[in-house]
């Protein structure tokens, strides 16, 4: 008992220092942090988006969207095919809950071949990380002459498989132009996208970036249509579409349906101001290819309108007063410097594949988080210097010597979510004090042992051994028991209650360590040097 | 050298478990009137559960203009709403009944900020959609059945079955009476709540698992005590264990109480009351249990040696 071998002695001593100078950051103010030498320990622990404010918002991938559009390319595709190969078909029609396409063949001798030439659109999946081949996207099946191709349930998941990658990409490239720092963006289950922004306090307007489809479309006004009618009669000309601007009110316009040039082809978009009228304006450039039919297509319509179009609303629909050849071009349309800066960031991050729906939205203000911080910190240290005066009163020395690991522990757990990067919460902070109850609970085990071995009459150096080697049994089960109970916590919570289970399983393994080991060496320690006659417990 | 005082004496012999008569009564009130409270005046289901909006405003005057920011927000169709102060005269809150999808929403929420302006501070925004509210529901359920099954197969693999079957009835207790003051004192019911109630499963267990592990240790060592008392023995042993303990935690746990702010106060509420609970049912349900499923000594006799069979009382000199 009282001899412990050198290299554990030394091994304890050095995890304790190892957690003071790891724990130590976290007492310094971030300023004054920034200005100390690169060899001192600078990881503080991550503050959580209750602590320091911030936006949680969990967005949901429009299925029906993503599954329409897909459609749509499949219905394009098989007219295309059929057409190069001359076959004559009708009723080509979607069918969206289905998620298919359909198709009758007019002439029965083509069927077969259409057949086999539409199985071609069918394209293997890769699903697994080995690459492995897991299906077509597209099951194509025959019944006399109606031919239907339907969207497999391996082809779905890739589709929001890479929908999501890349919707991942284009919110980050918004939020990052938003300003703000170490904003997370990550993939949750099968069909959503969790965003934490911590520090954002105009959520609205982030929100309207994040959220905005950002499809860019430029069309031509069909000069020939009345919109004022059509927007009163409904009947649209074929070729046409009925759009209306995003003014209050609503004006109509009526576009042909053909894209002169999209947004994919736009390689740049920048915030400016109109060098004549000193409006806040968007300024932009085409790539080549869309350079080029921009160039042709402003060519054939001088003295013509087109109109900019913005996720089927109507920006702005300037007259052509001569070809735009250049390739670049500027967008106006009555905007705020804020409303042109939010435009270009847009445009700059491309489209969304799909509409992103809001379903969970948690945001906290930087002065409640301030507050939090505030009354959390004051509730755990009262609450510590209560624990720490009770167990003195209740055990004397050994109650300091657990007071002492006490403070250890605490330092321990701050070390130990620094080096992980973990995130502390206020619940977090409840959990820290939690653990210190749980951590005296080991050495009120202990001592209550020692004060039993004495009763039975055993020496001092006896009681001590034989109270820490049999309570350290019911600690360990005692401790498994709650651990069980945190690991389920962690996995089902997030945010705020992961940080709870995370402080509280780091607090109590650190705590069987500290209560136990660290305990048991000052008692030795101390037995060593005094050699009592009896116990002062 | 100060030696502590000693608060709790060494050889109390309190009869716990010879009061069962009285307390197995207490115990089934604890478990059922919950279950009666929740049936009749319900749970105060947070928006976790139920859906819905939820704003955190502070207002630039003190007090707030409840009526003002009332008629404010009234006629913007956004439909049920409920306006109240929260914490301190200058802070409100304002809860917006579940819409049917999520779309709606997020317009709601934009028309009451735009209704508001610039008059308030938002401190906080929750907004639950339908989908993860019944999500929450059945994870939050989940979770406690998960954490339920994985503390008894620990419990069986490290006692016994008898030992494991006391351990989850009196986490059923626990779990059933920290509900019913949730119901009784109209907290609010949400994810922080289950939260609060696997933590105080984890805890009551911890308790639960010391006592075990003392009566285990005296049905080896006292082949012939009569159970009853030797229930008794082993929880009066840890008697001192158990108060200093539990005083302690709830020490720890009370300033949350008064300085933890409102966002933690259910938590601290359902802690402090765990504490307690927990500590009553590990005296007053888990051991007396034991009587009712009749614990085997055998299963632990055998390997003790044959040097504690000669102490047959209490090993106090």
């Amino acid at each position: 008992m009282l001899h412990f071998q050198r290299w554990k002695v030394i091994l304890v001593c050095a995890v304790v220092l190892a957690g003071i100078i790891f724990a130590i950051p976290n007492l310094i103010p971030s300023a004054a942090l920034q200005g100390l030498p690169s060899w001192i320990p600078h990881k503080q622990v991550n503050l959580g988006l209750d602590l320091q404010g911030g936006a949680h918002l969990l967005y949901r991938i429009d299925e029906k969207d993503l599954v329409e559009d897909w459609l749509g390319n499949i219905r394009g595709d098989a007219r295309e095919t059929l057409r190069s190969n001359r076959i004559g078909y009708t009723d080509l029609s979607q069918n969206v809950s289905a998620k298919s396409v359909s198709l009758r063949i007019r002439n029965p001798e083509d069927v077969d071949k259409a057949f086999t030439e539409l199985k071609k659109l069918a394209l293997p999946v890769g699903d697994d990380v080995f690459g492995g081949f897991s299906g077509n996207d597209l099951e194509i099946t025959r019944e006399g002459d109606k031919i239907t191709l339907a969207i497999t349930e391996v082809g779905l998941n890739e589709r929001f498989g890479s929908a999501i990658q890349a919707s991942i990409e284009t919110i980050r490239r918004r939020v990052d132009a938003f300003g703000t720092t170490e904003p997370s963006i990550q993939r949750e289950g099968r069909n959503r996208i969790l965003v934490q922004v911590p520090g954002v306090s105009d959520v609205q307007r982030l929100k309207g970036l994040i959220g905005e489809t950002g499809k860019l479309e430029f069309k031509l006004v069909d000069p020939a249509a009345n919109a004022a009618e059509v927007a009163v009669s409904k009947k649209v000309p074929p070729g046409n579409e009925l759009v209306y601007s995003s003014d209050e009110p609503p004006v109509p316009y009526v576009l042909k349906d053909q894209v002169m040039v999209s947004g994919e082809n736009l390689v740049d978009a920048q915030p400016g101001f109109d060098s004549r009228t000193g409006e806040p304006i968007v300024t932009f450039r085409f790539d080549q290819a869309g350079a080029k039919r921009f160039g042709r297509v402003t060519q054939d319509n001088v003295g013509l309108p087109f109109a900019i179009v913005l996720d089927n609303a109507v920006i702005s629909a300037p007259v052509i007063r001569e070809p735009i050849l250049g390739g670049t071009g500027q967008i106006s349309g009555n905007f705020t410097v804020q409303e042109a800066n939010d435009l270009s960031v847009l445009l700059r991050s491309g489209a969304l594949p799909a509409k992103l729906t809001v379903i969970e939205e948690r945001t906290v203000g930087a002065s409640l988080g301030a507050d939090s911080i505030e009354s959390g910190k004051k509730a755990a240290i009262v609450g510590m210097l209560l624990v720490v005066a009770f167990m003195f009163v209740a055990y004397g020395l050994f109650g300091l010597f657990a007071n002492l690991a006490l403070l250890i522990n605490v330092a321990l757990i701050f070390a130990v979510l620094s080096l992980m990067g973990a995130t502390l919460t206020l619940p977090g902070i409840a959990g820290i004090v939690l653990v210190i109850g749980i951590a005296v609970d080991a050495n009120v085990l202990i001592n209550e042992r020692i004060r039993e071995e004495i009763r039975a009459g055993k020496s001092p150096i006896a009681s001590v051994d034989s109270g820490y080697s049999r309570a350290l049994i019911t600690i360990i089960d005692s401790n498994v028991t709650t651990l069980i109970a945190v690991l389920v916590l962690f996995w089902l919570g997030s945010g705020p209650v992961r940080g709870f289970a995370v402080t509280l399983t780091v607090g109590i393994l650190a705590s069987m360590f500290t209560a136990v080991t660290v305990t048991r060496m000052m008692v030795a320690f101390w037995l060593r040097w005094t050699r009592p006659k009896t116990l002062p417990l | 050298m100060f030696r502590g005082l000693q608060l709790i004496p060494a050889d109390t012999k309190i009869d716990f478990v010879g009061q069962r008569a009285i307390t197995w009564f207490v115990s089934a009130f604890l478990t059922v009137a919950p279950l009666l409270l929740v049936a009749t005046v319900g749970l105060n289901m947070g928006i976790d559960f139920q859906g819905g909006t939820l704003i955190e405003v502070q207002t630039k005057e003190s007090p707030a203009n409840l009526a003002d920011i009332r008629s404010k927000i009234s006629g913007l169709g956004v439909g049920e709403v409920q306006i109240q102060e929260f914490g301190a005269p200058d802070e409100v809150l304002i809860r917006i009944a579940s819409l049917p999808t999520e779309e709606e929403q997020q317009a709601s929420i934009a028309k009451v900020k735009e209704a508001l302006g610039d008059s308030v501070e938002y401190r906080r925004t929750e907004i639950v959609g339908p989908t993860i509210s019944s999500e929450l529901i059945a994870g939050g359920t989940f979770a406690v059945v998960v954490a339920m099954i994985g503390i008894m197969i620990y419990v069986w693999f490290r006692f016994e079955w008898q030992f494991a079957v006391a351990a989850i009835a009196s986490l059923v207790h626990d779990v059933t009476a920290t509900i019913g003051l949730y119901a009784l004192m109209q907290l609010e019911f949400n994810v922080s709540s289950i939260a609060a109630i696997l933590t105080i499963i984890g805890y009551s267990l911890n308790d639960k698992v010391v006592i075990f592990d003392r009566i285990r240790e005296n049905l080896r060592k006292y082949k012939r005590m009569p159970l009853v008392e030797l229930l008794d023995l082993s929880i009066n042993e840890m008697l001192s264990r158990a108060v200093l303990t539990h005083v302690t935690t709830f020490l720890a746990m009370l300033p949350f109480l008064f300085f933890g702010g409102e966002a933690i106060y259910g938590f601290a509420v359902a802690m402090c009351f765990g504490i307690v609970v927990g500590a009553y049912s590990s005296i007053f349900v888990a051991s007396p249990m034991q009587l009712i499923l009749g614990v085997r000594r055998e299963a632990f006799a055998p390997s003790a040696s044959p040097a504690k069979d000669k102490s047959e009382a209490p090993a106090r000199a």
